[in-house]
């Protein structure tokens, strides 16, 4: 690892004014960034760490549940009104990683990173969630663009995410048996956002949303509806762990699933 | 170049580290305490898991400097003062749960907050999927599993009058 300055800011202003500098990296849980920083892969000349400025914690209205950017995933899973309000959430949170990265990374991390196969985005995608930075709300809509891309700008700061409570949802992660990735990953939701599918792990671009899926669904709401409609392989990653056509059969499978599960 | 205050075992220490030095390489190398191990320094193995304010970490992914005002708990410090082992260790020693010991030290570690965060109890399917975080190259897990599930029955104990 190269060796980098260390801020670790007080308030979100300084927090900004630390990101001015040339090539500043925030550090939110660490998870990604510092086996990144390892292979050498980033040299940041300041990496700030957001951990002095609060952003944790959860709250649930009537229509959402909200949490703080630097809210770790074991808190989320283990949270007693995620699970009430929408337990697909706190499902998937607990399926990130093993416990030990839950107890370091955060939402807003995993969001800010957009891993193509991270778990997040899939359930921020599906349920039409809003992402609060430190200048605007953005939606999940326009926020994912495309692997490792998002709609932030430099020097933005997510500060929390808002997800609208749906009907029903759920989240089945086909794993990468030896990092815990999503192979395929889909979040399927019936909510405010109307019936959505999206799908991680297995496009090249990131999560993205399955249209054909979704109008099956929309037209019935059972896992058989999903039988016979295709999934293009065109975007879809083909490395050692799977074959494009296998995650595309793998998204079928693993969709009615998550249908099954949603209930 | 940046000082870390922290407490290890109890005791409290302040280093000057360099920012990217890694919470391990300080309890290592910094402090010559070489029970937690590095075995793959990727994320994967968990032979550096430590407990940072309560919470089972792998020390090998957190930079020194997060680690700031902390409280670190490793292997070397969950013993009684007078040398009794902590139950788990116990029962890692009873029910003959390493091989080579590589491992052992993170495993320990990630078992007793497995334990100590879920008093209702595990099943032995539920201490499998919580050692996700801890790769054993040498017994094949089955007598960890073992260990960890006559560890929980002495932690979970009442207290004796």
């Amino acid at each position: 690892m190269y060796d980098f300055a260390y801020e670790k800011p007080a308030s979100l202003a300084d927090a900004v004014a630390a990101l001015g500098h040339e090539d500043a990296k925030v550090i939110a849980g660490g998870m990604t960034l510092i086996p990144v920083l390892k292979q050498r892969l980033n040299k940041p000349s300041v990496v700030v760490d957001l951990s002095g400025l609060g952003m944790t914690g959860i709250t649930v209205t009537d229509e959402s549940v909200i949490i703080g950017a630097m809210t770790t995933h074991a808190t989320v899973a283990a949270s007693a009104a995620v699970k009430r309000a929408i337990p697909a959430l706190a499902t998937l949170a607990g399926l990130i990683g093993d416990k030990e990265v839950r107890h370091r990374g955060t939402i807003g991390g995993s969001l800010a990173n957009n891993d193509p196969a991270a778990d997040y985005p899939s359930a921020a995608l599906a349920l039409g969630a809003t992402i609060n930075t430190n200048t605007r709300s953005i939606n999940a809509d326009d926020y994912f663009q495309g692997m490792f891309t998002t709609a932030l700008e430099a020097g933005e700061v997510i500060t929390s995410v808002v997800f609208p409570i749906p009907a029903k949802a759920a989240y089945v992660k086909f794993k990468n048996p030896a990092s815990r990735y999503a192979m395929v990953g889909v979040f399927v939701a019936k909510g405010p956002a109307g019936v959505r599918v999206t799908i991680t792990g297995a496009g090249q671009n990131g999560v993205f949303r399955h249209i054909g899926f979704e109008h099956a669904l929309a037209a019935k709401w059972s896992a058989d509806s999903l039988t016979g409609v295709a999934t293009s392989q065109d975007d879809l990653n083909s490395d050692i762990h799977a074959s494009a056509e296998y995650r595309a059969h793998l998204c079928n499978v693993v969709a009615k699933r998550a249908v099954a599960a949603a209930g | 170049m940046p000082q870390v205050t922290l407490t290890v075992n109890g005791k409290s220490a302040s280093v000057d580290v360099e920012a990217r030095t890694l919470l391990v390489e300080l309890l290592r190398e910094k402090l010559g305490m070489t029970g937690t191990h590095v075995g793959c320094d990727t994320s994967q193995c968990g032979a550096c898991v430590v407990h940072v304010d309560g919470v089972s970490v792998k020390s090998c992914t957190m930079l020194a400097v997060q680690a700031e005002g902390t409280s670190v708990t490793t292997i070397e410090g969950i013993a009684a003062a007078d040398g009794t082992l902590h139950p788990m260790q116990e029962m890692f020693r009873e029910h003959h749960a390493l091989q080579c010991g590589f491992c052992t030290p993170g495993m320990v570690m990630s078992a007793i907050d497995l334990v100590n965060s879920n008093p209702q109890g595990l099943s032995q399917d539920e201490i499998r999927h919580g050692l996700e975080g801890n790769l054993c190259r040498c017994t094949g897990y089955h007598n960890i599993v073992k260990a960890i599930d006559a560890a929980q029955g002495i932690m979970h104990a009442p207290a004796a009058e």
